[in-house]
């Protein structure tokens, strides 16, 4: 065995080859995952036939005849259920997104709070934190639901809040503006702000880099992107008409609503993800070391601006991946409105497969929108990391 | 931890591929579909025992099956999980208050057993609210179960009469009348039947709520079994007619073993005193008679349940023997 | 005497500030909540936000509550009825479970407790816990089903309440947790098939709510199986947490998995080692070490997450508070009763979150440079 013959190495037996091995587990791994997904499939069929049940997704144009609460799409019983999957697929949307939008900005003040040099506040923030962190989603939804309708009066008693603001355990009923030829206009003319404003801040940054000189972008921003649709609103004379809502019957007609659901989901989703949120946002500032602030108070930046040019640059790459995965979490944890009957995706397609027997094509169909939905928002906020991204040379 | 697996496993065993029936005899208990609470129909007691019609009808399939009525699992279903639970096996019968209709007859492999409970669709709303029929509800704010033909019939009745109406809609039918309570609607709508419970039973006061006469469909509720097993559909079938054939009889839970010594050959015939009906259905000849004699027959159990005898105080109505201008009608046992 | 006069010539401090007091209860408000206007101002909203919330849910919680009562009507007031939770606090722990036999479940959650407070304890970490935890599980399995030793049988049907919760969180993750493992190596294969098939499951499973996987479970799963095997409702909803959780578990793992420098691999195979035993003897050791602290936090979130099982219909912890509020006559107590369930959650989630805090703390301090 000590002698050793330093020879060409011969091809090792077949079964030694680790190529070999390598092709042949993954053959055997294939063909046992295959034949245990054949056998799930082939239970299926033969048991959908036995039981005579319907298969395909026939029934989407099928008239779904059941009604929905609340839609932002127009939608009645004679609809498809392709239609009532849609109106579902909106309400999710809609909720997640508002959702994401206010739990970020509750997570933000949140985070900042918990991290200030007030005791106080920084230990009201860290025990909301703390609290709401710590109680399931699902028994926060049936609090807020239960708040939401359990101490509001009746419509007929309603809270006049304000002028044409009616709270009620119908929900929050407020005045929307009837649509207007000016209100288009006035969208072009904020776009066209933004534009505006993001090439002067272009031309304004050229220009510090070049002279040294600063321009208030912000404030021109501002005014860009208010003043053009205040000028268009003025040029088309005021045109501000209110659809107020009034109690007629059982209900309040004109205005538009925010049923009990709608707010207790909402402020489910917002609070609890708004926890999640702070402590991401405290820990991104946290993991800038305290050295970069120190070196910015020696540059002479104020603290507003050691915050926006020095702290939130470099803290944003640590927070971008985790909040990714919070709002995604958000997007998922919508789903749970159907504990207190939003009329979600889940609820609707729950509906619809009561009604018709199709489970599998039902689930099915849920989770495919989920994916998608998941992935696009990975997509986006992967892009946005790549742009906010520590660029090495 | 292969504890909690293998006890979890106990109850997987893999049934026999026959039918229902052999797989009942074998584990011994009769797993039972019932709603998650409606007064009278199924509720559990502070200590999670289940009472009810609904129950007593599982109750009596039990005692014709087993001599015991208590041989009985009962398994809370939502009106979601009710039709898989049935399908995969989970459970052998639906005592659920489900409507019979074409669609579940046939898309969903059912098979329906006799109408225990002719009822229709009703609504309910506060009285303050000063309602006296159906028609004047357009823009109310109605709560209903979904996944139901309750959900169905109030989206066309409203359509039919160009009226319009909010859904609030909530799984659980016990969650959907605690919103209805609570103010968050104007209108509960269901089962005439289970409005009248649901009213006695739930509400903080009946006094406040009235339900309305109108009944905008049909109701038939039904036992439930699987399709393409006929032996345990009958047993079903002839279980809950035996119960309706007692009451036309005069056979109830009290002078049952006098009736037995009857000379009557119907009498005689059911009750097992001249053997066959027993081994037709592959039961003990006294199938009948331990229906009756350990739960009662079909007009005592109503009554126990929903009728003068109960909170409830519901009419028979329809729900009377055919004899008494009713649609209660057994099938002769011979 | 000159020094005297020098002395007089030196312009006493007085027109100075006498300086800022910086230590004592005034010390501490000026430093902590006066150290600036902006501080200030937030300091009042704060006191006034205060002032507005607390003393009302004092009065609602303790000074107006009714404690005792014999019916809903009694019970209302301006204050919290506690005594409802009172009359319920049983079947909110158990549930359904037999009434005469509900020692059992309550050795059960003593069992479950102890189980994971003796797993946080670190110098209990080592094979006594591998030995204590399957027979800690094995008496909850007794306990719970019974059948055995004179206990009357009692099907998963009637297992209700906090043990039902912890059983599903507790063996949902033990279960996980192998599985997870393969995910992860999975994952990091070299094999093309292998490292697909676990990326395809791992991100399927991520990209979709644990409510679908639990409808799944329930509504789907009894179609793919042979026409007369059935798993009842409480095996399934197990086995849907048990798929959700590997999922985010082998995500957990994989990072430790990366974060193992290349030279200890090579090591390994420099000393002759196969996959597995490299895998068992050197990568898992030192990986799983690493992620304890989000384990921990993973772990929370599945206990957290076992809530969802009321949709499916089955009677959790909060699924029985939430059938205890249905009780007609008791009406109306819903503040009350989700404040006491929040307690009991907020309690387990609160003492694990501390935990994995303390021991990120603990285990980091030897990477500490």
């Amino acid at each position: 065995m000590a002698v050793q013959t330093v020879a060409t190495p011969s091809r090792p037996a077949p079964w030694r080859d680790p190529k070999i091995r390598a092709i042949a587990v993954q053959v055997v791994f294939v063909a046992v995952l295959a034949a245990f997904v054949a056998f799930l499939v082939h239970n299926t069929i033969v048991n959908l036939r036995r039981q005579n049940i319907a298969t395909g997704f026939g029934f989407l144009d099928r008239e779904a005849a059941f009604g929905i609460g609340e839609s932002l799409i127009p939608y009645s019983p004679a609809d498809t259920y392709a239609r009532a999957f849609l109106v579902g697929l909106v309400n999710t949307l809609y909720v997640s997104a508002l959702g994401i939008v206010l739990a970020t900005l509750l997570g933000t003040v949140m985070g900042l709070a918990r991290l200030s040099s007030n005791w106080l506040v920084a230990k009201l923030a860290a025990i909301y934190v703390e609290t709401f962190r710590n109680i399931p989603l699902a028994l926060q939804l049936l609090f807020w639901w239960a708040l939401l309708r359990g101490s509001a009066p009746p419509p007929r008693e309603a809270w006049e809040l304000l002028p044409g603001v009616f709270i009620s355990n119908r929900g929050i009923t407020f005045p929307v503006p009837f649509a207007e030829a000016a209100y288009f206009w006035m969208a072009i003319a904020f776009a066209a702000g933004l534009v505006v404003a993001f090439a002067v801040r272009r031309w304004a940054k050229r220009r510090q880099e070049r002279t040294g000189q600063q321009f208030p972008t912000g404030w021109a921003g501002l005014g860009l992107a208010l003043g053009l649709p205040a000028i268009v609103f003025l040029g088309y004379g005021l045109p501000l008409r209110l659809d107020v809502p009034a109690l007629r019957g059982f209900n309040f007609a004109g205005g538009t609503a925010m049923s009990p659901e709608f707010g207790a989901l909402l402020i489910g989703l917002v609070v609890y993800t708004g926890t999640f949120i702070a402590e991401i946002v405290r820990a991104g500032i946290l993991a800038v070391s305290w050295g970069q602030s120190e070196a910015a108070m020696a540059l002479g930046l104020r603290s507003g601006q050691r915050m926006r040019l020095v702290v939130l640059p470099q803290a944003l790459r640590v927070i971008i991946p985790p909040m990714t995965s919070e709002y995604l979490s958000l997007t998922k944890n919508s789903s749970l409105a159907v504990i207190i009957g939003y009329p979600d995706l889940v609820s609707i397609a729950n509906t619809t497969l009561n009604q018709t027997g199709q489970a599998v094509e039902g689930i099915a169909m849920i989770m495919a929108v989920y994916l998608a939905i998941s992935l696009l928002i990975s997509l986006f906020m992967n892009l946005y990391n790549r742009a906010v991204a520590l660029v090495e040379r | 931890m292969a504890a909690g697996l293998a006890a979890a496993l106990g109850s997987a065993v893999p049934a026999s591929a026959g039918p229902t029936l052999d797989k009942v005899k074998q584990a011994g208990a009769i797993s039972c579909g019932v709603p998650t609470g409606i007064p009278g129909f199924a509720q559990p007691d502070n200590q999670g025992k289940y009472t009810g019609f609904d129950v007593d009808i599982c109750r009596a399939i039990s005692a014709a099956v087993f001599g015991d009525p208590d041989k009985v699992k009962y398994v809370p279903l939502t009106a979601q999980q009710r039709f898989t639970a049935l399908q995969s096996g989970e459970v052998d019968i639906l005592s659920n208050n489900t409507t019979w209709t074409l669609l579940r007859d046939t898309t969903l492999g059912l098979n329906f057993g006799p109408v225990v409970f002719y009822d229709g669709q009703g609504f309910m709303v506060p009285k303050k609210l000063n309602v006296k029929t159906a028609k004047e509800l357009n823009g109310a704010t109605i709560c209903v179960q979904p996944g139901t033909t309750t959900e169905l019939n109030l989206a066309d009745y409203f359509r039919g009469n160009k009226m319009e109406f909010k859904p609030v809609v909530i799984e659980k039918i016990d969650e959907v009348y605690a919103a209805f309570f609570s103010g968050r609607c104007d209108v509960m709508t269901g089962d005439g039947s289970a409005l009248a419970a649901q009213r006695i039973g739930r509400a903080p006061n009946p006094e406040d709520y009235v339900v309305l006469t109108d009944r905008i469909s049909k109701e038939p509720l039904a036992p439930v079994v699987r399709h393409g097993d006929e032996e345990w559909h009958d047993v079903v079938d002839w279980v809950v007619y035996a119960m309706m054939e007692a009451e036309e009889k005069g056979i109830t839970q009290k002078n049952v073993d006098e009736m037995a010594k009857s000379d009557s050959p119907d009498i005689k015939r059911m009750l097992g005193a001249t053997p066959g009906m027993g081994k037709a259905l592959n039961l003990d000849e006294k199938w009948a008679y331990n229906a009756v004699k350990l739960v009662g027959n079909y007009g005592e159990i109503f009554d126990k349940h929903l009728g003068l005898g109960s909170p409830l105080k519901l009419e028979r109505g329809y729900n009377n023997l055919w004899s008494k201008g009713g649609l209660i009608y057994a099938m002769p046992i011979r | 005497m000159a020094d005297i006069d020098i002395a007089e010539e030196i312009p006493l401090p007085a027109q100075q500030r006498p300086p800022v007091v910086t230590s004592g209860v005034i010390g501490w408000l000026r430093a902590n909540l006066f150290n600036s206007v902006f501080n200030t101002i937030l300091t009042i909203l704060a006191v006034y936000l205060l002032v507005l919330t607390v003393p009302p849910l004092i009065r609602w919680a303790f000074i107006d509550a009714v404690w005792d009562a014999p019916n809903g009507q009694a019970c209302r007031g301006e204050g919290a009825c506690w005594a409802f939770i009172g009359e319920k606090w049983r079947f909110i722990f158990f549930g359904r479970f037999p009434y005469d036999a509900q020692w059992r479940p309550l050795f059960v959650v003593v069992i479950i407790i102890g189980l994971v407070l003796a797993s946080c304890d670190r110098r209990l970490w080592g094979r006594r816990l591998v030995l204590l935890w399957p027979a800690g599980l094995v008496m909850v399995g007794v306990l719970m089903s019974g059948g055995v030793f004179g206990l009357r049988y009692v099907p998963s049907e009637y297992w209700s309440g906090l043990p039902l919760t912890l059983i599903l969180a507790v063996v949902g993750m033990l279960f996980a947790f192998p599985f997870a493992i393969l995910l992860a190596l999975g994952r990091r294969s070299n094999l093309p098939a292998v490292r697909v098939v676990s990326v395809a499951y791992i991100e399927l499973v991520r990209g979709v709510p644990l409510i679908t996987v639990l409808f799944m479970a329930s509504v789907m799963l009894p179609l793919f199986l042979p026409e007369g095997v059935t798993i009842d409702k409480l095996l399934r909803a197990q086995v849907a947490f048990i798929l959700f959780a590997a999922a985010y578990l082998a995500e957990v793992i994989r990072g430790g998995l990366q974060a193992i420098p290349k030279g200890q691999i090579e090591a390994a195979d420099a000393l002759g080692l196969g996959y597995w035993r490299r895998t068992r003897l050197i990568v898992l050791p030192q990986a799983l070490a690493m992620v304890i602290p989000p384990l921990v936090n993973n772990f929370i979130g599945a206990f957290k997450n076992t809530s969802l099982v009321l949709i499916i219909g089955l009677f959790d912890l909060l699924n029985t508070a939430n059938t205890a509020l249905t009780d007609s006559n008791w009406q109306g107590f819903a503040s009350e009763t989700y404040v006491f369930v929040a307690a009991i959650y907020f309690c387990f989630c609160f003492f694990m979150s501390r935990y994995s805090q303390r021991l990120e703390r603990t285990l980091n301090r030897g990477h500490r440079r």
